[in-house]
């Protein structure tokens, strides 16, 4: 297999009268790359993809599928396939009509789409079903015959809106892993847009995280939650502590922020290192499970003091919520090793956590709950 | 379920005031008005034509003769058939189908345009500059077109001052007039049904179609037509039924020549004082019309209760 077409947007914006709905857009996506734009509802990433498919056109800038520039170039005759939301099946044909009507847009005879089909249907592990109306398949069936419908018309990019999002949390959880194992078989591009972080982080080797048109961040998985480059993707991916305050002293890239829980240090995000100087306001962001209880003789460090709210117990996890001396809230997250319980509510407590794992970033806006 | 069980749970759903009204208003309805005066009709056929004084008598029975005469024509006809009848009644059940068929071709496209791509004020613009005319009497549009297609009309004037034509067309004579007024008349029962359909067909159906390829003409052929199927349907009825019923639009702007099966009913009922008669040919075009349209619904698979959704 090649190693895939790539899809570049260069400079792209999308306008509808006085709204923008997509501001600047910069985004090379690499040839069998499985791709996500991850934002709340609105965000625009809805309107980028229809961007690339071709059911709407960039007021500026362009879109450019293996290096061919895509302006002027209807959806059906792009290299493109779209997995809708709401699936789009077609609830007058039986699956295998479905999953072969990209082919018999060509033309194709009933005995070679037939033949198509079945192979497909074997793919997602539904032979035998071809016969079946739409109606007739389960929420998981259904999901796996749109993706076989999309991929029987051989597109070079699969491009899929939110698709899992009306499975409930099981199935979806099924369908995330054999999404990537088909994409990992078939070896196409494939461009995810969802709001679901777990699905962006679990399936996609790069992520475009977007707010109100903006991309704000481009990178890997692990680099969006452990890196983040502005305080919106900081709280929007992932659960985070937030602690603000201002810049005291900057050292390898460490900084001393003063915050009204006194002065903690935190590492400076990647994206604006050489940007945030001391003086400045800052936000800084500490993730639950970073935060520890602070054990008997141990020194130096960020130390916190907070009295317990209350506890959840996950299972795999104990959430502790908790109230710092300033009122505001933290959340800990401690693996369930078998400890014994012991923060009930009232509880004063020392936690810490490692500069290392703590972020900071200019202030900015955080994701609205 | 039993009747009485059915009909307590209507009550109860509905109150006694409420379910009382519907269930009165609809038995009175089916019955006084389509029930017992197509029976009276149904009677009347099966009857010979006698004067108010024998009505009752010993010669009042029940007889085929009307049928046969429509069928056969006179017992002293040369010919094997009552051939001019037959043809009219032929003609009329053919030019319906054929006003259907323009209908619907005029129809679907401003159906789709006003349930998939207008909005809003465009949309509403649409439907009253549709609607709107028909608060014009039928009779006057009727005449109106017979102003408008007559030798020294607006189109004759038009057609001959930019000399398209040498000599006025006469359209009432080719019966043009008479088709375009009964496909003109019935447009609306054609446009909404189908409307209906089509507007709640899921815009992504015809986006996903598109991204798969397909070409505008078969994502209505593949997609569009078989989901508004009941639609068209219940409109391609109406038109049928109602053109091959009418009796203003041929009598206005019918040729001289052309008579329609309408106006033999209404000449037997009138001029011709055979209301037997005339009840016979009325039978028989209801129960034509009818098998005609369950014929064709066999034809493209639809069911008789897909139409009322």
């Amino acid at each position: 297999m090649s190693a895939g077409v790539g899809v570049e947007l260069d400079d792209v914006w999308v306008r509808f009268g006085d709204f923008v709905a997509v501001r600047e857009a910069n985004v090379n996506i690499k040839g069998g790359e499985f791709f996500s734009f991850l934002g709340p509802s609105g965000c625009g990433k809805t309107t980028i993809l229809r961007a690339i498919s071709g059911f709407l056109e960039p007021s500026e800038g362009t879109v450019s599928i293996g290096g061919a520039n895509m302006a002027g170039i209807g959806p059906n005759k792009r290299p493109t396939a779209l997995i809708f939301q709401n699936l789009a099946l077609f609830p007058l044909m039986t699956v295998w009509e479905n999953i072969s009507f990209s082919m018999e847009v060509k033309g194709a005879g009933k005995k070679e789409r037939r033949h198509r089909a079945d192979e497909l249907l074997e793919l997602i592990a539904l032979a035998d079903q071809g016969e079946k109306m739409v109606h007739e398949l389960s929420g998981g069936q259904r999901q796996r015959v749109a993706i076989a419908r999309a991929l029987c018309a051989q597109p070079d990019v699969l491009l899929l809106d939110e698709p899992l999002s009306a499975l409930d949390l099981k199935l979806r959880q099924h369908m995330r892993t054999e999404l990537r194992a088909i994409q990992q078989q078939v070896g196409i591009t494939f461009i995810y847009i969802t709001h679901d972080q777990g699905e962006a982080l679990t399936m996609s080797d790069n992520v475009a995280v977007m707010r109100d048109g903006v991309i704000e961040q481009v990178a890997d998985g692990q680099a969006i939650y452990d890196d983040p480059a502005t305080p919106f993707v900081a709280s929007f991916v992932g659960e985070n502590n937030v602690l603000s305050g201002k810049v005291t002293a900057l050292s390898k890239n460490v900084a001393t922020v003063d915050t009204n829980l006194g002065k903690l240090r935190a590492r400076v995000a990647t994206a604006v290192q050489g940007g945030l100087n001391t003086g400045d306001r800052a936000m800084l962001f500490v993730r639950p499970e970073a935060v520890g209880i602070v054990e008997t003789g141990s020194r130096g460090g960020n130390k916190i003091s907070a009295t317990v709210v209350t506890e959840e117990f996950e299972g795999s996890n104990y959430h502790v919520f908790m109230e710092t001396a300033a009122g505001e809230p933290l959340k800990m997250s401690l693996v369930n090793k078998g400890q014994s319980r012991a923060s009930a509510t009232g509880t004063k407590l020392t936690v810490t956590f490692d500069a290392d794992r703590a972020v900071a970033l200019p202030v900015g806006a955080l994701a609205s709950e | 379920m039993n009747p009485v069980t059915v009909l307590r749970k209507f009550f109860d759903r509905h109150g006694l005031f409420v379910g009382g009204y519907l269930l009165a208003a609809v038995t009175f309805w089916m019955l006084m008005m389509i029930i017992l005066p197509q029976l009276t009709m149904l009677d009347f056929s099966f009857r010979d034509n006698l004067p108010p004084s024998k009505v009752g008598g010993p010669e009042d029975v029940y007889t085929m003769a009307n049928y046969t005469f429509l069928v056969f024509g006179s017992p002293g006809n040369p010919e094997p058939f009552n051939v001019v009848d037959l043809s009219v009644f032929g003609r009329t059940i053919l030019a319906a189908v054929f006003v259907t068929v323009f209908d619907f071709m005029i129809c679907y496209p401003i159906a789709y345009f006003l349930a998939q791509v207008a909005r809003g004020g465009v949309a509403r613009l649409v439907v009253l500059s549709l609607v709107v005319p028909f608060w014009v009497n039928e009779l006057l549009r009727a005449f109106a077109f017979k102003i408008l297609f007559g030798a020294s009309g607006v189109i004759n004037t038009f057609i001959v001052t930019i000399g398209l034509v040498d000599q006025p067309v006469d359209f009432i004579k080719a019966d043009i007039a008479l088709y375009a007024g009964l496909g003109y008349a019935y447009i609306l029962l054609m446009i909404f049904p189908i409307y209906n359909a089509i507007e709640s067909l899921d815009k992504n159906q015809i986006e996903a179609a598109r991204d798969l390829g397909s070409p505008w003409w078969r994502i209505h052929w593949r997609i569009v037509m078989p989901f508004a199927k009941p639609g068209i349907t219940s409109g391609c009825t109406m038109v049928f039924m109602l053109s091959a019923g009418a009796l203003a639009a041929p009598q206005i702007l019918g040729g001289p020549s052309s008579l329609w099966f309408t106006q033999l009913i209404y000449q037997w009922f009138n001029t011709g004082g055979n209301w037997p008669r005339g009840s016979a040919y009325a039978i028989v075009l209801l129960a034509s019309c009818i098998i005609f349209v369950l014929l064709m619904m066999r034809l493209f698979k639809v069911k008789l209760g897909e139409i009322g959704r």
